[in-house]
């Protein structure tokens, strides 16, 4: 049933599927969707990578790493590449996603018209009628209160220059990385919606032409890797207040400090603190 | 000339009651018709049948589109009304709330209909909005405040303001001046008369209160229990009304 509905996602990209949610052996905000729709697209031969935030290591990325290696049997692993199913809270891994690998997103609130029409009777209805004045008005009281475009996650975009989509809490850093040759769903458990980017979608970050569209992120290296093209993480470091800029895709960072790259810290791999 | 809307036999039931019946007239570009009554009286039922917001169990209601001519607007598809209903049409509410979203700034609200028509220029959308909140007296300093910190009348004007940024060819109004203190509607009645002149605005104007039409309306039309009692200019109906109801209300109304 949930394969039915990403089938028909995959064939109206951006279009939310309405689906009937399953009790999930953990709470709402963990990813239930993300797991289900894991669960759907997995077979025996997959190797699945869990991320949050980025992160390989956390709480919730290593406890769905686990109920998948003892419920599905599939092999798992931490190396982008050599993921071929990559769940994802939040983020898109820094190395190129392609052609037959899938990324499944965890979806909190699906619709990105919500923030300023709450009626979900209206919101469908302005999805059918291409009615989207109302998301460059979210856009327009970003400007006038901030003085440029101060969202920078869940930035909406338009897909196929057809349906307006969240594209989850990802930073808008990644999504000009949404046009990929990996297959991409998204999963709401709560809201019980699926939506779904079939490769190379044309994905377009909505903006005004006297303020473009900006993905910039933080202007530093990675203090641990150098990297200057990677989305960091502020971490602090010690009692007294000291902080640094890391990446926050930690595959990605370990890749180039075993390749050789060092940051301005300057230590290797194996010590990386963050 | 031909008419900007053609209303033709309009019917709404609500069961065994009538809402209105049998209604027709026509309504020229550049003219403002009232439409008065007592509550009850079916007029509210008619506006909101005109405007697409009820469907009528029977009758004709043409407008004169932009690109097709005369068309029956209750019976295109919803798609279509509703382009009319954010292009071509405008509908201020009695209550301001109704007609604004209270999150939203004040140059949010003046700003969305032309978003929704597809402005992608910042720059050129606030000009506007400010143009706009001057036109309906507005300090446009106030640009970036939400309604919620208006007065009743600031809210009001700057629902008048949003709906008539995008230049509509008909303006529905529900009450405009209705909640309002004696000297707050005092003004607003001023203003509209303004645009109205100013603007060569189309509308209809639906109010319990004879001054209202008798400062904006051409023409009016009285209704009772559903059905249009008196039609005419403006001032002979005021001045020398022929059925006994509108003359009931003139001198009621005449005599506060
Ligand atoms: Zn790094």
């Amino acid at each position: 049933m949930i394969r039915r509905a990403l089938l028909k996602a995959l064939a109206v990209p951006g279009y939310q599927v309405p689906f009937a949610s399953r009790e999930m052996p953990m709470p709402y905000g963990w990813g239930t969707g993300g797991v289900q729709v894991s669960a759907a697209v997995l077979t025996p031969d997959d190797r699945l990578k869990v991320i949050d935030q980025g992160a390989d290591d956390t709480t919730n990325a290593v406890s769905i790493r686990k109920f998948f290696e003892r419920t599905a049997q599939v092999e798992t692993t931490e190396r982008t590449a050599d993921a071929t199913v990559i769940q994802t809270r939040h983020r898109i891994p820094e190395t190129e996603l392609v052609d037959g690998q899938i990324l499944v997103y965890q979806v909190p609130i699906p619709e990105p018209l919500r923030f300023l029409e709450p009626r979900e009777t209206e919101t469908r209805k302005m999805h059918e009628l291409e009615e989207y004045g109302l998301m460059h008005v979210k856009l327009y009281e970003d400007i006038a209160r901030h003085g440029t475009i101060a969202t920078s996650y869940a930035y909406p975009v338009k897909v196929e220059n057809r349906y307006v989509m969240d594209p989850s809490p990802i930073p808008k850093f990644d999504n000009p990385k949404m046009r990929m040759g990996a297959i991409q769903l998204f999963g709401a458990g709560r809201e019980q919606r699926i939506y779904a980017l079939p490769p190379w979608t044309d994905v377009v970050s909505l903006d005004f032409e006297d303020h473009p569209f900006d993905p910039s992120k933080a202007d530093h290296p990675c203090a641990l890797c150098g990297a200057e093209d990677s989305y960091l993480d502020e971490v602090i470091v010690d009692d007294a207040g000291g902080r640094m800029f890391v990446c926050s895709d930690t595959d990605f960072c370990r890749a180039r400090r075993d390749a050789g790259h060092r940051g301005a810290t300057g230590r290797p791999a194996a010590e990386g603190a963050a | 000339m031909k008419p900007l809307l053609s209303v033709r036999d309009v019917t709404k039931r609500y069961g065994a009651r009538i809402g209105c019946a049998d209604v027709s007239f026509d309504l020229y570009p550049g003219e403002v018709m009232g439409i008065v009554g007592e509550s009850g009286s079916g007029k509210s039922t008619l506006l909101n049948c005109l405007a697409g917001h009820l469907a009528p169990d029977a009758g004709l209601v043409r407008f004169d589109t932009r690109d097709g001519g005369m068309r029956d607007t209750i019976t295109m598809s919803e798609p279509e009304r509703r382009m009319l209903a954010r292009t071509d049409w405008a509908f201020v509410h009695q209550n301001a709330r109704d007609g604004l979203r209270m999150s939203v700034s004040a140059g949010g609200n003046v700003g969305e209909r032309l978003m929704a028509v597809g402005a992608r220029n910042y720059g050129t959308i606030r000009a506007s909005a400010e143009d706009w909140l001057g036109r309906v007296e507005i300090d446009t300093t106030r640009i970036d405040d939400r309604p919620s910190a208006f007065s009743g009348g600031m809210q009001q004007r700057l629902q008048i303001a949003r709906n008539l940024v995008t230049a509509p060819r008909l303006v529905f109004m529900d009450e405009p001046t209705g909640g309002l203190d004696v000297s707050v509607q005092a003004r607003l009645l001023d203003l509209l008369r303004g645009l109205v002149r100013d603007m060569g605005l189309s509308a209809i104007v639906v109010t319990h209160d004879l001054a209202v039409v008798r400062l904006l309306a051409h023409r009016l039309i009285v209704m009772k229990d559903g059905h249009a009692v008196e039609a005419g200019l403006t001032d002979q109906v005021l001045d020398d009304p022929q059925h006994a109801y509108t003359q009931l209300l003139v001198s009621s109304v005449l005599q506060v």
